[in-house]
């Protein structure tokens, strides 16, 4: 059984006045103990949406949410509000994009930390404080006894993050959700970042859900790679497979329009015409339909299922045969 | 089928480069407009307004009597204190000299709009020259302005209200309304300055600088249009506090003496002496005022929320 | 190997090549406290002493992380903050001593094209006003017919249908004002397109579409460009020549490939091992160098050499206490680093670095859009 398992999820927001929107439309995949799970997409593919339902975290009024997210058998959506408070935290840690807001300004870091220990390890006050420190040492900030008396906007961003890490970290819990942990900082902390949390997978063996836009931190840190596009999954694949032969056009579509530092130069990029909004609804066909530049009739009347193809999860009617260009 | 399917597609790529269709532009006001006139709480404020205004500007017409007439002295009697109770044809009863209550009402409601719309617009003038001076020099002339606006903050304002009306030898109403309106100038001056800075600093300003366009249309085409919208919402939730304020003026006995021009808070102030045996004469001008304040605020606030940014769509 | 073009700093003010030279650059914004009077506590560094010339047709990339002063460095070159210290040279005029009249109408020949497209279009304006304006500002607007003309011209050098003229700035998709910000910006006629993170804004899919865009318009129009960006693939990509900046200052210049194949600074290395790459195979064998600690206030930069405090090439002569200045150690790859050529050839290691405290307390940060005018007439003085 699968540590966490989300069958056919579906969010819909219910706006007054407005027609109800369906951020995320059925989407599957499965984490398995240990394993390091990508959900890759731009704007609003519904990706950050998707890891909000699943840790219980969307507002209860104008959203529903349909489907199945079990966590090691025990089915998530219908557990009432307290018994998520008590799974947050505890079995499922989140890391979000921006570390300030994310933290409260007026408490100190170690009274943060201390406070989820307390709370679900049911640690008295001192020995909460002696494991925070642990804690803030094991993520790499440096001098940590004397940064538990900190307040967050005394730290550097990367040092921030790493404070959040060790947060999500405290309980120990079985999967960690990182949404976009490292878009807000700058590329020389994203890189420590990314191996910090690489080596936490490896030495606690958390798995681990990383949600973000950006191909190069998939590429580098996870098993497999699930690429949303309008709310559904249409690619997946383990990452050796995906990056060395995208086969869906969307998935091609954004490893060709990227510069890459290990292209050669002067080559021209292959843009994906339009814009992210440029969708048909699912329900009449394949929303990438009017971007993409495989398209065929049967795009436009025929939604395409999720079906086994070449050892990977596809849902196109007519993928990308060649092979990229290394 | 070639050509079908490649019409088809063609369309859809046509789509995703966006030209939809040729309709003009829907521009930041009028879409504003849109959310305001969907706005339950703007409906209601707007109705409140929309009221007080028409009974103003008809109220010669509308009231049945002459609000200055003693019509109804023969059954005023201080000594027994009695004052007319409602009968036929004064449904609302006297007041303590026996005039109409109701045609008082009605007529009131001129004097109390005519203060309330000079002062907020007096107050309004003199804090967006304030503070645009303030927001778009900067520098001495920004402390000198803004040191200025908080010693006027730092009174409160209802008692600089009544300094000020006491300075003028015979109050009249337009001791009120200027009373009423210097109050208001240092909250226009330093929200607008604050908006003003806002937008000095933002990427538009600057953009308008790199492209050389000249100061003086810099400061009035994009910084001053922009730094209005909070301004505008102020100056509706002013108008209700102008409102009340000249109400308590003119109740403390700094308004106009002269009461055969008849005035909300004047009348309340009058009512103030029989306040126990009839509580009538205090209710119909206090509940007048507090619907009208309340209208303003409730479009104050539906103006606030149409025009947050974060509300575009 | 690639034969760098040669350089001629001696002579270079009279070299009609040369669009824009920048020598011994200062921005310094006063950090001001007080109640009543403002008093000056301190300088943010912002650009220290920055020299770099910009050859006619050429784009040059500057590369920098959040708070280096790349993109003060840009605003100093069209003087859109004031100028501490050096010059700015454009096309032979010194634009540090330009003000008024003169230098808005300088302004013509240099447009900016910001970061996020949608707060540096006025919200108010249509489209057509946005376009118009420069042209009036300008004396460019010579009649409706022609102006009409003109504007449909520029719309569809940038790929938006001539309706978009009536339509506001909120209407659109993110790249599609951008391209309303690229059309603003030629519609004057510019030499120097100076561009701030054009793309770091927009979409990943979106992206391509702008970097394509930018370099069919410097064909079409024989535009020059400074492309400012935080994002290493994306300047490779689009530069000629990079300059690399840390703390305020440039430690590293090159044409695009030589720096990619062989940089010589310890930060450019660090840099660039930092970026990932979307390639799994790549990934799993790359040797990254990770710097520790944090990037040191540009309120307080450390003496000598100011990456010494994160290098792991660091030495314990000279770099604490002289600051290295920008040299050619290859033809046409500049770098400032003392030991640039003993890391080179292998006889200097990196070695482990024990990070230092960052203290943020009593240091503002820099945020770069606060880093803007400071006070009167700065701001309004075109």
């Amino acid at each position: 059984m699968a540590l966490l398992e989300v069958t056919d999820l579906t969010v819909v927001f219910q706006r007054r006045g407005e027609a109800p929107f369906t951020a995320v439309d059925g989407v599957s995949f499965a984490v398995e103990e240990g394993q390091t799970v990508g959900l890759v997409g731009e704007s609003g593919c519904g990706k950050s949406v998707t890891s909000l339902a699943i840790m219980g975290l969307l507002p209860r009024r104008g959203v529903r949410v349909s489907g199945s997210v079990r966590f090691e058998g025990a089915e998530l959506l219908t557990e009432s509000p307290r018994q998520m408070r008590d799974r947050r935290g505890r079995d499922l840690g989140m890391v979000f994009q921006d570390p300030l807001s994310s933290l409260n300004p007026v408490v100190s870091i170690g009274i943060q930390v201390t406070e989820v220990l307390e709370r679900h390890r049911g640690m008295s006050r001192s020995k909460a404080m002696r494991v925070a420190a642990e804690l803030l040492d094991q993520v790499g900030i440096p001098d940590p006894r004397r940064r538990l008396d900190e307040y967050p906007h005394q730290l550097s961003g990367g040092m921030r993050q790493r404070a959040l890490i060790a947060m999500a970290l405290a309980c120990q819990p079985r999967l960690l959700i990182a949404d976009e942990p490292t878009t807000a900082l700058d590329v020389t902390i994203q890189a420590q970042i990314l191996a910090l949390l690489s080596q936490l997978v490896r030495d606690t063996g958390t798995a681990l859900i990383m949600i973000t836009h950006d191909l190069g931190v998939v590429a580098g840190l996870c098993d497999e790679v699930n690429v949303l596009y309008a709310g559904r999954v249409v690619e997946r694949a383990a990452r050796h497979e995906l990056f060395a032969r995208p086969r869906h056009p969307y998935t091609h579509g954004l490893l060709s329009s990227i510069p890459r530092l290990d292209a050669p130069r002067g080559e021209r990029l292959v843009p994906i015409r339009g814009a992210v909004t440029d969708n048909i609804p699912w329900t009449q066909g394949c929303a990438f339909a009017p971007r993409c530049p495989n398209v065929l009739e049967k795009c436009l009347d025929v939604t395409p299922e999720m079906e086994e193809d070449d050892g990977r999860l596809l849902r196109c009617h007519n993928p990308v045969r060649q092979e990229v260009p290394a | 089928m070639v050509t079908t399917r490649k019409e088809r597609v063609d369309a859809l790529a046509r789509m995703s480069t966006d030209d939809r269709e040729g309709e003009a532009g829907v521009s930041l006001a009028v879409s504003a407009w849109r959310r305001l006139r969907r706005n339950p709480v703007f409906l209601v404020g707007a109705a409140i307004i929309g009221t007080f205004v028409v009974v103003a500007l008809l109220s010669p017409w509308l009231a049945p009597h002459d609000p200055s007439e003693w019509m109804l002295a023969d059954q005023v009697s201080k000594a027994r204190n009695e004052i007319p109770p409602p009968q036929p044809g004064h449904p609302l009863g006297g007041d303590q000299v026996g005039r109409d209550l109701l045609s008082r009402l009605l007529v009131g409601s001129q004097q109390t709009l005519m203060v309330g719309v000079f002062a907020t617009v007096i107050g309004l003038g003199g804090g967006l020259v304030l503070g645009t001076l303030a927001g778009a020099i900067g520098g001495w002339v920004d402390s000198a302005v803004m040191r200025l606006v908080d010693v006027m903050l730092s009174i409160p304002s209802l008692l600089a209200a009544v300094s000020i009306g006491a300075l003028f030898a015979r109050p009249s109403q337009f001791t009120v309304i200027l009373a009423v309106a210097i109050v208001q100038i240092p909250i226009f001056a330093r929200l607008l300055r604050g908006s003003m800075l806002a937008q000095r600093n933002s990427d538009h300003v600057l953009a308008a600088r790199a492209l050389g366009v000249r100061p003086r249309a810099i400061v009035f085409r994009h910084m001053l249009p922009n730094s209005l919208g909070p301004v505008i919402v102020q100056a509706t939730l002013v108008l209700a506090v102008a409102i009340i304020d000249a109400a308590a003026l003119s109740f403390l006995g700094l308004g106009n003496p002269d009461d055969s021009v008849p005035e909300w808070g004047q009348m309340l102030g009058n009512a103030q002496t029989v306040i126990d045996s009839h509580p009538n004469l205090a209710f119909w001008p206090a509940g007048c005022i507090i619907a009208v304040a309340l209208g303003f605020t409730l479009v104050g606030e539906s103006l606030r929320d149409a025009l947050d940014p974060k509300n575009r769509r | 190997m690639i034969t760098a073009p040669a350089t001629s700093t001696t002579e270079s003010t009279v070299d009609s090549e040369v669009l824009v030279e920048v020598n011994d650059l200062k921005v310094h914004f006063p950090i001001k406290r007080g109640i009543i009077l403002d008093r000056t506590i301190g300088y943010v560094y912002a650009v220290d002493g920055v020299d770099l010339t910009i050859r006619r047709g050429e784009t040059y990339g500057l590369v920098g992380e959040s708070g280096c002063g790349k993109s003060t460095l840009g605003r100093a070159m069209l003087k859109l903050v004031p100028l501490s210290d050096g010059h700015v040279v454009f096309d032979g005029t010194d634009l540090s001593t330009m003000k008024g009249e003169p230098l808005r109408r300088m302004r013509r020949r240099m447009q900016m094209v910001f970061q996020d497209p949608l707060s540096s279009l006025d919200p108010r304006q249509s489209v057509e006003s946005l376009l118009v304006e420069g042209l009036r500002a300008h004396g460019l607007d010579r009649g409706r017919e022609a102006t009409g003309r003109r504007l449909r011209d520029l719309l569809s050098a940038v790929g938006l249908p001539s309706s978009a003229l009536r339509k506001y700035p909120h209407e659109f998709s993110g790249g599609q004002r951008q391209r309303i910000g690229i059309a603003r910006a030629l519609a004057v006629e510019p030499d120097l397109v100076v561009a701030d993170e054009p793309v770091s804004a927009l979409d990943v899919s979106v992206q391509a579409q702008v970097i394509n865009l930018l370099e069919d318009l410097q064909e079409e129009f024989g535009l020059t460009y400074l492309v400012i960006a935080h994002d290493l693939a994306v300047v490779r990509h689009i530069a000629d020549r990079i300059g690399v900046m840390y703390l305020g200052g440039l430690v590293e210049e090159a044409a695009s490939d030589d720096l990619y194949a062989a940089p010589l600074h310890p930060y450019t290395r660090a840099l660039l091992s930092a970026v990932p790459v979307p390639d799994p195979v790549l990934e799993d064998r790359r040797e990254r160098i990770l710097l520790t600690g944090d990037l040191p206030s540009p309120a307080a930069p450390p003496p000598g050499c100011r990456f010494h405090t994160r290098c792991p090439w660091r030495q314990p002569t000279r770099c604490d206490t002289e600051r290295p200045v920008l040299r050619e150690v290859l033809p046409g790859h500049r770098a400032a680093c003392h030991w640039a050529e003993d890391i080179r050839a292998g006889r200097i290691k990196p070695h482990e670095v024990r990070p230092e405290l960052v203290e943020e307390e009593g240091v503002p940060t820099v945020d770069e859009s606060l880093a803007g005018p400071t006070s009167v007439t700065e701001a309004l003085g075109p």
